[in-house]
């Protein structure tokens, strides 16, 4: 891995000769300058942390390996004259707390609810999730009535679960393990949250948890269809099955979030996701913190039990009494640190920390709006996100492909065209298409990734998506391939995970990323993790990134100024 | 056979009425009803709702779900799903009835007719394929839902009878409340039940979609003489609240919607319990009621007299003490009743006879806002009930 | 009618006549009905080719009660162990084989970090099990209370979790939903090792080792040693002889087992259970109706949903109950010799699941409604250690297989030969010889398992014993506590808590609800 990498040159440059290394010390020296914070990382989470912890006066530095800030959540253009969000893609979870805190809107984030998606069926028609409520019944009843009728009560006892997490997205989790007032505290606080819920309620809450998301679809509806049509919320991003318990947390996880207060709903970043983070690196700078690009960090620095700053891969040492790290738990603690400053015990949790890579993405520049002849022209749902898995069958396989260690060969995508509905991403009439692909393994049969694998897997999805639409290929301009190793190579996220985590319950909650040190504090005094690694997890959330903030300025006696999560009464 | 994917592109349907009701309609005053797009008001709602208590007045009720419920065990599987003994619904009766879930709340109320041995139908506010569906394990019994193949209106007003008498359906004066018949119509067939939900004389007639219109046309032809107006939703919730009637999702919430499961009722706290019957060893939601019965409700639906002109809106309600203990459901001026009423929920015991009530009203009058603390009395039964609504045979005005 | 005081046990199970044992004992008049012309349910021994008896269903004691085996004295009536605590041999292809005794690996090729590994895990393992090795002599708590009493049970359950120590409580809390194959890719190197465990965690369910829920289903399969009994065991005489002794236990208490009485229906008269229908009619009139038939069968098929509440019995439906896993006989002219297995061993429970990924690959067959091309296996030659069960110098072999689903796409009539063909072929492997020495061979489907035992789906453990089925979720919240929503009727089968496996203690839960409710 690059951290190692760089961590070993560091070490090998410690060996250089006396005179070279003060001349480099004095160096050093003299670029100094003194910060109180140092946030390693420049996604959206490292962002948000320096955001607030510069709002609240600390002299706060981002520092951010590329030469782009963003992380995952960027826009780039790689396509003259087309802008692609080339990692994450769509945008609702952001909290809205964070998104009003930090004024986002006046740093020009707008985010633009697009409408609907569609299931594509082997036989020529579809299945489409219409905006309007009863045109989506009727377009169920298409193929069930009953499952029509049932969407309410699938849709009722999603919202309860969704209720639940989402009062705990902006909290701290609690120890269990703990009796300090705090947690106990903290642990009344959920208990209330599921007491409120009633009986029957707490029981399918527990269930909810560790189910598969087949079987809870199963529990609704009775066309393959239909819950085919629901099962990718449950696998995105995600090394498990529809059929493996603990996917129907997963999609949870993508119903979360809202537009504008309508809970489950997605939206874009108008100019792609990169305007989410420029808008948050627009209100660290606004509040005074500062970024530097293409400044890679290659250790933190560590002087009895507590960080005195960070070391760059140039050599460069920058002090702070405070690091946090927005990089995954893997890299942070496998990377930054000298492995013989780390309990082995907490080490051999970053090594176990699964973090496996299951998704891939296709970025394509589109000369023209592609036919989808089971659509047809002009059909609201080209707006929207396509699927063409129909029945879970096809889910499963997918996923055996990927345990095989190989790419689907017949994959799940969530296909979608953001210039139906963000004119500034490509000259009109033109299209930006992106393709979220599950399942792409990190290794291939547990080697790395050739040109030969990538254009094969570019292949794959290709034929996918043109059984549905004969002209697409024809229109395609440029396609950028993103498996698994790009994503860890470009973005630094451990085998191309992106959730920087599975979103398993042994990895979720209070043991996200590991039991005990889910309360964003990490084994030194001034050590900090705010990336998705930590609670409440993936997605362009911020909460992660908002929660460390609040912990830190806690520690430093500080009046917070992350705001409290709304609740939803 | 799939229905034709390009349904998308209507996203409002109409009732087979529509041509005569958008004729009507002089006001273009519309709403959605789940599907289907209804008339607020045809001309002018006040005199609307006058025809209604003075001569009569049409509604269209074709967007009410209707399911049809047959098989051997037919009868069982209703006596399970419903909290009163359907077996005492003869064939050619209507009754009208609640349904809970297991934990003893209401999912919603509607009224069950009973069609022929065997078969029966089902009208409720909600959508219910699902739950029924759900009820229906253990049962040989098919439930289908018929919304789109039965056209239907209610003509209900003191001059209702007469219409259908001058319309040729002979023997119409023999029919009691609850009770339906089929009538020749048309060279179809023309079902009427005495039944409806505006605590009025009144009828619903229920017919195939296709003779919808010649109904319609013939229904306003023979009570031309008798004083026949159409009548839009908002005349028909005046209707409604008079009668003290409940409606669902907005004098309780669905049981089978509810996200937060506290905000749900049971028949006793809706003043239902009359519908309850213990006597049955079991439908759904029979253990946790006898358990309130054993612990005490929570909540308890009222009908205020509330003091003073104006309608209380939203209001809370307080107690002698001025805490929150409610807040009101419906509400109206009454014309019928000259009182402002209204449907209230409030947390046990309150409510009792007698108890001294208070209604925190906020109204407006050219944009300045005023609020008021109106006391309001407790009503038994319903704001306005005359005598035509039981008389068989009713008066012809 | 009824007659005062009178209960009725559906099944002469181990579960139903543990419940009946006890009731007995506190005084009731117990008749257990059952249709079978024996005693025993799934714990039987059944004679399956002339001279060669076998555990029909079970065939390893792991779990049995300890307690039950004291209260009801059933050592008295004639329960004994031809062997106690077994070894596990892993056996793999290449002819190695890793040989397990309790916490040690004593041979095989393992890695000095494994060996000591296995110890540490296993010594972890159990303490997880202890937790749950105590629930199994309670009820289920509640989630919801109105007074602070009815809150113990509950706050008994997070205490037995506290009792850890707190390295030990957050890991239980970290790894209890997890997947097997994730924890043992954390602990071990050698693929033989992680595959012999997570064999024990796929065992009888529908998960395969890289499903979560496995650490969950491996801690249950530990509970029962780790709450005191030994480890796996043979009973003398076959699994029966735990069930002819329970027998014997009801009967000395005065229970009445009438055997050959399919019923057809549990009788509801006013609300409540009032006996049982006999498939010729009669009447066995009763005010309690006990049943350790799985909870489809019981709540679906014997009371009918009609009686049931409408969402009540939709989870009963959605219960997730599909059997996948298969049981093979054999009647062997002599021992056979597997590979790297010394003669001595040969009695050990030997399981063929070379890695975990071999035992989650076998899963995924099941997931389309298909067997297993590579199945793994749990195998053993009883009469080894017991002379009862075969004629002189012959064997028997009995092997738990997965993963054969109950639901097999174009059903087991078909697929039932090339299926035991393929067995055949994979014993051979095993041990070159076998099919030579093979004198009868019987191979029993989940799908035979349904009709020759009654079980709804043909699941050993009635239903998946997964954690949205355990504990206060199992077999439904709403009846977790013994006593059904129709008066009168109550559960105590393996769809119970604990569950499935041979325990004993949901026949013993259930009394004493029964005992408690009716007195």
């Amino acid at each position: 891995m690059l951290t190692f990498v760089t961590g070993a040159r560091m070490r090998a440059g410690d060996n250089k000769t006396p005179r070279v290394r003060r001349a480099r010390r004095i160096r050093r020296r003299r670029r100094m300058k003194r910060y109180d914070v140092i946030v390693v990382g420049a996604g959206h989470n490292g962002l948000t942390s320096a955001a607030f912890l510069a709002r609240a006066g600390l002299r706060v530095l981002v520092l951010e390996r590329n030469p782009y800030i963003g992380g995952a959540t960027v826009s780039r253009e790689l396509h003259p004259d087309w802008i692609y969000s080339n990692c994450s893609y769509v945008c609702s979870l952001l909290r809205p707390e964070i998104y009003r805190s930090l004024e986002l809107g006046r740093h020009g984030l707008q985010v633009v609810p697009y409408g609907g998606g569609v299931t594509f069926t082997r036989d020529g028609d579809v299945l489409g999730g219409y905006v309007d409520k009863e045109v989506k019944r009727r377009e169920i009843a298409r193929y069930s009535p009953r499952d029509a009728d049932a969407y309410v009560r699938y849709g009722r006892d999603v919202m309860r679960q969704c209720r639940l997490v989402r009062s705990l997205l902006m909290r701290t989790p609690p120890d269990p393990t703990s009796l300090r007032p705090r947690d106990l505290a903290e642990l009344l606080h959920v208990g209330r949250e599921f007491a409120k819920l009633g009986e029957a309620a707490i029981y399918d809450t527990i269930r909810f948890y560790t189910m598969s998301i087949a079987d809870f679809l199963g529990e609704y509806f009775e066309s393959d269809l239909v819950r085919a049509n629901f099962a990718g919320s449950g696998i995105i991003g995600t090394a498990l099955g529809v059929h493996s318990p603990g996917t129907a947390y997963v999609l949870l996880h993508h119903y979360m979030g809202d537009v504008d207060g309508q809970v489950g709903a997605w939206g874009f970043a108008r100019g792609g996701m990169g305007a989410v983070s420029k808008a948050i690196a627009g209100a660290l700078e606004s509040y005074g913190g500062e970024i530097r690009a293409s400044a890679s960090v290659a250790r933190v620095l560590v002087r009895g039990r507590r960080v005195t700053g960070v070391a760059l891969d140039n050599g460069d040492e920058i002090e702070a009494p405070v690091v946090l790290s927005a990089l995954d738990p893997k890299r942070t603690f496998l990377g930054l640190f000298d492995p013989g400053d780390l309990d082995p015990r907490l080490l051999k949790r970053a090594r176990d920390f699964k973090i496996r890579g299951s998704s891939g993405k296709l970025n394509i520049a589109l000369d023209g709006l592609p036919s989808f002849p089971a659509l047809g022209p002009k059909h609201p749902l080209l707006a929207g996100d396509m699927h063409f898995l129909d029945s879970l069958e096809r889910f499963e396989k997918a996923y055996d492909d990927w345990k095989r260690g190989t790419w689907s060969k017949d994959p799940y995508l969530d296909l979608l065209m953001p210039t139906m509905t963000d004119p500034t991403m490509a000259p009109p009439g033109k299209h930006f298409m992106s393709v979220f692909v599950q399942y792409v393994p990190h290794k291939v049969e547990g080697r790395d990734w050739t040109d030969a694998d990538r254009e094969a897997f570019k292949k794959t999805v290709f034929a996918q998506i043109s059984r549905y639409s004969p002209d697409f290929e024809k229109l395609v301009l440029h396609a950028e391939v993103r498996t698994p190793q790009e994503l860890e190579a470009e973005v630094g996220l451990t085998e191309g995970n992106i959730f920087q985590g599975e979103l398993t319950f042994d990895q979720l909650l209070f043991n996200r990323p590991f039991p005990g040190f889910a309360q964003y504090r990490g084994p030194f005094r001034g050590m900090y993790l705010c990336g998705s690694g930590s609670h409440p997890g993936g997605g362009v959330m911020a909460a992660p990134g908002a929660n460390a903030a609040r912990e830190v300025l806690r520690d430093l006696r500080r009046r917070s100024t992350v705001p409290e999560g709304w609740s939803d009464d | 056979m799939r229905a034709p994917r390009e349904h998308y592109r209507e996203i409002v349907r109409y009732t087979p009425f529509h041509s005569r009701t958008s004729r009507a309609n002089v006001l273009n005053l519309w709403h959605r009803w789940r599907d289907h797009t209804v008339a607020d008001a045809y001309f002018d709602v006040t005199l609307e709702y006058t025809a209604l208590r003075n001569t009569c007045a049409v509604f269209d009720i074709s967007p009410m779900t209707k399911h049809r419920i047959d098989g051997p065990d037919a009868l069982g599987f209703l006596n399970r799903l419903v909290t009163r003994d359907v077996a005492k619904i003869r064939p050619g009766r209507v009754g009208y009835c609640v349904w809970c879930d297991d934990r003893g709340h209401v999912i919603d109320d509607g009224t069950i007719f009973h069609l022929e041995e065997k078969v029966f139908r089902l009208c409720s506010q909600e959508r219910q394929l699902d739950w029924l569906s759900r009820s229906a394990l253990g049962f040989d019994v098919t439930v289908r839902e018929e919304t789109e193949d039965v056209a239907a209106l209610a003509l209900q007003g003191p001059t209702s009878c007469a219409v259908l008498k001058a319309l040729g359906l002979e023997g119409i004066e023999a029919l009691a409340p609850f009770a339906m018949r089929a009538f020749p119509f048309a060279g179809g067939e023309l079902l009427v039940s005495r039944t409806g939900f505006t605590g009025d004389l009144g009828y619903e007639l229920w017919i195939e979609p296709a003779r919808a219109e010649t109904l319609w046309d013939r229904l306003f032809e023979a009570g031309e003489l008798h004083g026949i107006r159409p009548m839009g939703t908002h005349a028909l919730e005046m209707g409604r609240i008079e009668a003290g009637f409940i409606q669902a999702g907005t004098d309780f919430l669905p049981a089978d919607r509810a996200v937060r499961t506290d905000r749900t009722r049971s028949p006793f706290e809706l003043d239902l319990g009359w519908l309850v019957d213990f006597a049955k060893p079991n439908f759904t939601g029979r253990r946790a009621l006898l358990e309130e019965q054993r612990l005490g409700s929570r909540f308890r639906l009222v009908r205020l007299d509330v003091e003073g002109n104006k309608p209380a809106k939203d209001a809370y309600v307080y107690d002698d003490r001025r805490n929150v203990i409610g807040a009101v459901t419906s509400s109206m001026w009454s014309p019928m009743a000259k009182a402002s009423i209204a449907l209230a929920s409030v947390a046990m015991p309150w409510g009792r006879p007698g108890d001294e009530l208070w209604a925190e009203i906020y109204y407006q009058k050219e944009l300045k806002w005023n609020r008021l603390n109106a006391r309001c009395g407790v009503v038994k039964g319903a704001f306005y009930e005359p005598a035509r609504r039981r008389m068989t045979p009713p008066p012809d005005r | 009618m009824t007659d005062p005081g009178r209960t009725v046990v559906i099944g002469a199970g181990h579960n139903g006549l543990a419940a009946a044992a006890y009731l007995a004992r506190a005084g009731r008049e117990v008749v257990v009905v059952e249709a079978a012309a024996h005693v025993g349910g799934a714990a039987v021994t059944r004679e399956f080719a002339p001279g060669f008896r076998v555990s029909a269903i079970a065939h390893l004691a792991h779990l049995l009660d300890p307690s039950i085996v004291r209260e009801l004295d059933l050592q008295r009536h004639g329960l004994a162990f031809a062997r106690a605590a077994l070894k596990t041999v892993a056996l793999d292809a290449g002819g190695d084989a890793l040989l397990f005794d309790g916490n040690r690996i004593v041979a095989g090729p393992a890695s000095a970090a494994d060996r000591a590994a296995y110890t540490a895990f296993t010594a972890r393992m159990r303490r997880f099990a202890v937790v749950l090795g105590r629930q199994h002599g309670r009820v289920p708590p509640r989630l919801a209370w109105q007074h602070w009493t009815e809150a113990l049970p509950a706050a008994l359950l997070g205490l037995d979790i506290r009792r850890l120590r707190r390295e030990d409580m957050r890991e239980f809390l970290r790894v209890v939903t997890m997947a097997i194959y994730d924890l043992l890719e954390e602990s071990f190197e050698s693929p033989l090792l992680k595959g012999a465990i997570a064999l024990d965690a796929v065992l009888g369910t529908k998960l395969g080792a890289r499903s979560g829920n496995t650490v969950f289903s491996y801690l249950h399969r530990l509970s029962g040693a780790a709450s005191g009994g030994g480890g796996p065991a043979l009973p003398r005489g076959g699994m029966g002889a735990v069930t002819d002794a329970l027998a014997a236990a009801a009967r000395s208490a005065g229970a009445e087992i009438r055997l050959g009485c399919p019923i057809e229906a549990i009788v509801v008269s006013g609300g409540r259970a009032g006996g049982v229908r006999l498939s010729g009619g009669e009447v066995v009139p009763a005010d309690a109706v006990v049943s350790s038939a799985d909870p489809k069968t019981t709540l679906l098929t014997l009371l009918g949903a009609r009686h049931l509440e409408a969402e009540f019995a939709q989870r009963v439906h959605h219960l997730r109950a599909t059997g996948t896993a298969a049981k093979l006989h054999l009647a062997l002219a002599g021992l056979p010799a597997f590979r790297g297995v010394a003669a001595t061993d040969a009695g050990e429970r030997l399981v063929i699941s070379p890695s975990a990924t071999y035992a989650d690959e076998a899963f995924n067959p099941a997931k389309y409604r298909r067997y297993s091309e590579h199945p793994v296996l749990e195998i053993s030659i009883p009469t080894v250690h017991d002379a009862t069960l075969a004629p002189a110098g012959r064997h028997v072999l009995s092997a738990i297989v997965q993963y054969a689903p109950h639901d097999l796409e174009g059903g087991w009539d078909a697929a039932r030969a090339p299926f035991q063909e393929l067995l055949l072929d994979l014993l051979e492997r095993y041990a070159p010889g076998i099919r030579r020495q093979v004198l009868a061979a019987e191979l029993v489907t989940p799908a035979d398992i349904e009709r020759d035992y009654r079980i709804r789906g043909g699941h050993w453990h009635h239903a998946e014993l997964t954690i949205d089925q355990a504990l206060m979720l199992r077999p439904v919240p709403g009846a977790a506590q013994y006593a059904m929503p129709v008066a009168g009727l109550y559960l105590c089968g393996a769809g119970c808590h604990p569950g499935g496996g041979v325990i004993g203690a949901a026949g013993r839960n259930a009394a004493r609800i029964v005992a408690g409710a009716e007195a």
